[in-house]
């Protein structure tokens, strides 16, 4: 599976994240590195095997649909960069 | 006093030797005099640590007696405590003040416990040195111009240093064992899901759990006691009964099967750090224990199965950093999407975005079967690794790391540095509970035995530890430069 520097070009576009063109060159080269350490998984073979997601032999719990925590919106709004009249306010989306 | 176990100080805090106030106040000291040599502190919150102990001792002065009461301790910076601010060692939590306390904190207040601060640590817990922390690393006590080891390296280093008397950390891949042999103290990770991780900033939902880093086996167990339990607010945490984890400490290891992984003293290891740890094993069939050659085949595979796993895990929890909720913002953003790039670019460090990168990759269209689906097969193996050599011995003992802390700045690459879990990460991939516990020295340099047992038996791996413990002083030793009145 090659990975140049298209590939990096899509997948920072899907994780929402800017690479600069003096960064491409060295991000590339260590993801390549990186991606070459796991291919070593490549080398068992494991069509009979069935995948483990999880450690625990558990199913999660269901609870039922209560209110369990109280309105703390404008205290939890003093987190935010921007707010107005309890709406967390971006860039303008439609024009 | 300040280099006493949690066991020895509530003794000395019941007797009245000593009340907590005086001891916080001793702490604080040692934070001041030692915090700028070290960076294991990135918040120190002196006045309410200081209150919390006048309540410990009021509390006491009532008859309260609990073991933990008016003990003071530091938080690893990745559990959010209400009012005090949670950095996660991120540039993009710089400037997060959480709205409510994680349970792991929680469960310490209830238990009277004093908190000193909060402790440094590799971005997001992605590191094996703590070199990628935005505050700066963390000093090695034994040596400051060595790593001490990551992700939890400020509260490995704090205690190492005796500036608290026990200490928080979390473990996806051997960030709490890996940084307790590089500083020469003891760490615990339990088994997945046996601590609460709400209010545990998210890194690997499927490996990450929490555990103790202190001076003792015996303090493992204090912690562990006030720490493990199930948290209906966490829904991966276990409903498996807490049992009281002091009950077996003194257990005979008279008979004691010990599985020592061929795969664990094969090329890599360190020559001083075998020694050591063959040594060790010494101590152990003094004491009755047989010791039995295992194998753990899959074991080469863990490293490159965890680095599809983490990193898939890792991009889609830190996806929720987009600059809208909290967290850092990007300055005048042209639109949207211009926003949501330059906030996480600006806001992440070098590593997490290249685990980001990484993990989107694996889970991308076309890809998932290769490498997602792959990794959490071959992970299926190593569990099974695991059962097969439970049914011939009751623990697995062998080195926690290939070799002893190293330079800081000597590992600039991210596949080196990756490679310093070998021997950890397997036993995250399976749940498993493990323990890292000082066993000797190597030109100088503290060496960390590695203890495995089957999923939720936290009691028999802390007998075996306590036991080695109480016919060893390696626990005991402390760097020079950082003896009590030196």
């Amino acid at each position: 599976m090659a990975f140049d520097k298209t590939e990096v070009e899509k997948v920072a576009q899907l994780a929402r994240l800017h690479i600069s063109d003096i960064e491409k060159d060295e991000v590339t080269g260590r993801i390549k590195d990186i991606l070459a350490l796991i291919d070593e998984m490549q080398s068992v073979d494991t069509d009979a095997v069935a995948p483990l997601a999880h450690p625990l032999d558990m199913t999660q719990r269901l609870r039922e649909d209560d209110v369990t925590e109280s309105n703390r919106r404008d205290e939890l709004q003093q987190l935010a960069p921007e707010v107005e009249a309890g709406l967390y306010l971006v860039p303008k989306v439609i024009e | 006093m300040i280099e006493k176990t949690v066991a020895e100080l509530s003794a000395s805090l019941s007797r009245g030797d000593i009340s907590s106030v005086e001891l916080t106040q001793a702490y604080l000291d040692r934070i001041n005099q030692y915090n700028s040599t070290l960076n294991a502190f990135v918040t120190v919150c002196e006045e309410s640590a200081l209150t919390q102990a006048a309540h410990a001792d009021a509390a006491r002065a009532d008859g309260l007696t609990s073991p933990l009461l008016g003990i003071p301790l530091a938080h690893k910076d990745i559990f959010c405590t209400s009012g005090i601010k949670t950095s996660c060692g991120s540039k993009m939590l710089n400037n997060f003040i959480a709205p409510y306390d994680a349970t792991v904190v929680s469960r310490f207040n209830d238990a009277g416990a004093v908190m000193l601060g909060k402790t440094n640590m590799d971005e997001f817990a992605m590191g094996s040195s703590n070199e990628t922390s935005y505050f700066g690393p963390v000093k090695n006590p034994w040596d400051t111009d060595r790593v001490p080891g990551g992700s939890s390296g400020g509260s490995a280093a704090a205690i190492a240093a005796d500036l608290c008397a026990m200490a928080t950390g979390t473990d996806t891949g051997g960030s709490i064992r890996q940084p307790a042999a590089f500083c020469g103290i003891t760490g615990l990770k339990p088994s997945y899901g046996r601590i609460s991780r709400w209010g545990m900033i998210a890194f690997a939902s499927s490996l990450d759990q929490a555990g103790p880093i202190c001076k003792s086996a015996e303090d493992a167990a204090l912690m562990l006691n006030a720490m493990a339990g199930l948290d209906t607010k966490d829904s991966t945490c276990a409903d498996v009964p807490v049992e009281d984890y002091m009950a077996d400490l003194n257990n005979s290891l008279q008979g004691l099967r010990i599985g020592i992984p061929r795969q664990h003293f094969a090329e890599g290891l360190s020559p001083e750090v075998e020694q050591a740890v063959r040594e060790a094993l010494g101590v152990y069939e003094k004491l009755g224990a047989r010791l039995i050659d295992i194998d753990l085949p899959n074991n080469h595979l863990s490293v490159s199965a965890y680095y599809v796993v983490a990193p898939a895990e890792a991009s889609a929890n830190l996806s929720r950093f987009d600059g809208v909720r909290y967290g850092y913002r990007c300055a005048n953003p042209v639109d949207l999407e211009d926003m949501y790039k330059r906030s996480r670019s600006e806001g992440f460090g070098d590593e997490v975005k290249r685990r980001i990168i990484v993990g989107t990759y694996a889970l991308s269209a076309g890809f998932y079967d290769a490498y997602y689906r792959k990794a959490q097969k071959i992970r299926r193996l190593i569990k099974q690794d695991f059962n097969a050599a439970f049914q011939q011995v009751d623990i697995i003992i062998g080195p926690t790391s290939p070799h002893t802390a190293f330079m800081l700045g000597a590992k600039t690459d991210p596949v080196a540095m990756y490679l310093e879990d070998i021997y950890t990460i397997a036993v995250n991939l399976a749940g498993l509970p493990g323990m890292s516990v000082p066993a000797g020295l190597a030109n100088g340099l503290p060496v960390g035995m590695h203890l495995v047992a089957s999923d939720f038996a936290e009691s028999r791996l802390l007998n075996v530890a306590h036991q080695f413990q109480l016919n060893t002083d390696w626990h005991r030793l402390r760097a020079t430069a950082f003896e009590e009145g030196h």
